[in-house]
């Protein structure tokens, strides 16, 4: 069962994320992907994450579904103009893969090539746009494809924004991007399940699967650390603490994740993992969540 | 107005290192006023060069002249004899003044002394503000009169990314999310509603851009009688 199938099966969703290396060698991706295949329903492969070079997304994406895994495709509007975007995407259909993320990107000023030309041709909105008219076979400039797409696509949310005008545009930009055609939702990290709740009550009405973002807790000093610089990002103070008092880092950890998963399952409609390199601990957080 | 900045000393010097005979020419507008390329700026210059030369132990003459503005034929027109008497011209406007007074002046290499910055405004004393980017389809009227192509790090026009932190660009603390001030100015005018729905992307302009005016054509026909 793909990743659409499962979403309209009304099962409870996982997927997580994995980034391409710096580099050629996809061996240790390709076994994190393995083993956590069969347990997720699908598989985001970031696109550049954080603005820093990497092995792309479609050729990464197209690994694992040779694998047998469902992919999905994280397109960001930071480096590609509507030309590259849309053709890009027709290329990911014929590879074989079929769903796909629009989001806008970091700016490239945040990663290691400062100086880049940031693109923004389309946004995450625009291109969600441009996607349903890929799959009802023209293109954005009206012309007719030999061959459409069907993709299944979606979006991501932030239900952290920190300031009342920051949520408030993110309300009001998710109605565009389910207006565009975004047919679910993934979410930045959640730490606070009271907050999510709140954020889970305002869109109710929007009738739009959710699926809530888990980032791994490595340690205390991570969770400072996205505390001050990751944008939506909240890790409450006992949730620091429970990291910096434990002498299993590991255990506890997971313990965190299993927790929070456990509270979602009431809220929202599934649960996206953001591993950061833990990729091999995620079945161990799936046992613990009782998935 | 356009806003610019004079360029590094040390590569001002170096462009007119083979020059003995230099007018340092302000432009009395847009330069002057963003207090750049004025005429106090154009004899602060002109002493800072003579002083650079004399110390290194070399002949120059440096004139001094500023126009009312460098983009415009009937200023530029009337120091063409003045401009003559010199090498080189080292032009502290804008870069469409420089292109303007190449063409107009042209068996005379004429030198930017400053970088173009942008089309903004003084936010307060000694800051600068880019706010505009003569995008060519101005969407000011939706956006509570604050441009989010200017001023947003992306140029969105839907909305913001997700990656404001406590109402500041991901891109640099120091900058408000433009976002949320139009947030704020829609929310004041009551007019949130101007940001519901989707319009079309943008459509980039090819360059360089042009403006053809037939009413100013035919005026000067008339005119010219």
């Amino acid at each position: 069962m793909g990743f659409r199938e499962a979403l309209q099966s009304g099962k409870f969703l996982i997927t997580a994320e994995i980034g391409p290396p710096k580099g050629t060698a996809i061996d240790e991706l390709l076994e994190d992907a393995e083993l956590i295949k069969g347990k997720v329903d699908a598989i985001n492969v970031t696109d550049l994450q954080s603005s820093v070079m990497r092995l792309g997304s479609v050729a990464v994406c197209h690994l694992l579904k040779d694998k047998g895994i469902d992919p999905i495709l994280q397109m960001t509007c930071r480096d590609r103009n509507r030309l590259a975007l849309q053709s890009d995407l027709l290329s990911a259909w014929v590879l074989g893969i079929r769903n796909v993320l629009s989001l806008t990107g970091d700016h490239p000023a945040l990663g290691d090539h400062p100086q880049a030309m940031p693109v923004f041709d389309l946004d995450s909105v625009s291109l969600l746009n441009v996607i349903r008219k890929l799959n009802e076979g023209v293109d954005m400039a009206g012309s007719q494809l030999k061959g459409a797409t069907d993709f299944f696509p979606g979006a991501v949310v932030n239900p952290g924004a920190d300031t009342e005008a920051a949520f408030e545009m993110q309300i009001i930009k998710m109605e565009k991007k389910i207006e565009a055609g975004a047919r679910f939702f993934q979410t930045q990290g959640i730490y606070d399940l009271n907050l999510f709740e709140k954020f889970i009550k305002r869109v109710e009405g929007f009738k739009t699967p959710i699926l809530g973002g888990i980032i791994l807790l490595k340690s205390a000093g991570m969770a400072r650390f996205m505390n001050k610089n990751v944008a939506g990002v909240f890790v409450p103070d006992p949730l620091i603490k429970e990291m910096e008092d434990t002498k299993d880092k590991v255990k506890t950890s997971i313990s965190i994740a299993a927790r929070l998963i456990k509270g979602m399952k009431d809220l929202c409609q599934g649960v996206h993992i953001m591993a950061i390199g833990w990729e091999k601990k995620i079945p161990m957080v799936l046992e613990d969540a009782g998935l | 107005m356009i806003i610019a900045e004079i360029k590094p000393f040390e590569e001002i010097k170096d462009m007119l290192k083979n020059y003995k005979r230099i007018l340092v020419l302000g432009c009395g507008t847009c330069m002057a006023i963003c207090l750049s390329g004025g005429k106090k700026q154009v004899e602060l210059l002109a002493l800072a060069l003579r002083t650079a030369r004399r110390t290194e132990g070399g002949e120059v003459t440096i004139g001094e002249k500023t126009i009312g503005r460098q983009c415009e034929p009937k200023f530029v027109d009337q120091i063409k004899d003045e401009a003559s008497q010199y090498e080189v011209i080292l032009s502290m406007g804008c870069g469409a003044g420089v292109q303007e007074l190449a063409e107009r002046l042209n068996s005379i290499p004429v030198l930017p002394a400053m970088n173009t910055l942008f089309i903004g405004a003084a936010s307060e004393e000694g800051n600068f503000l880019e706010m505009c980017r003569a995008c060519g389809d101005c969407i000011l009227w939706r956006t509570g009169g604050i441009c989010p192509v200017a001023r947003c790090a992306k140029s969105l026009i839907y909305g913001p990314c997700g990656g404001s932190q406590n109402g500041r660009c991901e891109v640099s603390k120091d900058t408000p999310c433009v976002w949320q001030q139009i947030y704020a100015r829609l929310t004041k005018l009551n007019q949130i509603h101007l940001l519901m729905g989707i319009s079309q992307p943008k459509a980039w302009h090819i360059h360089p851009q042009r403006l053809a005016r037939e009413d100013l054509k035919l005026n000067k026909e008339t005119k010219g009688g």
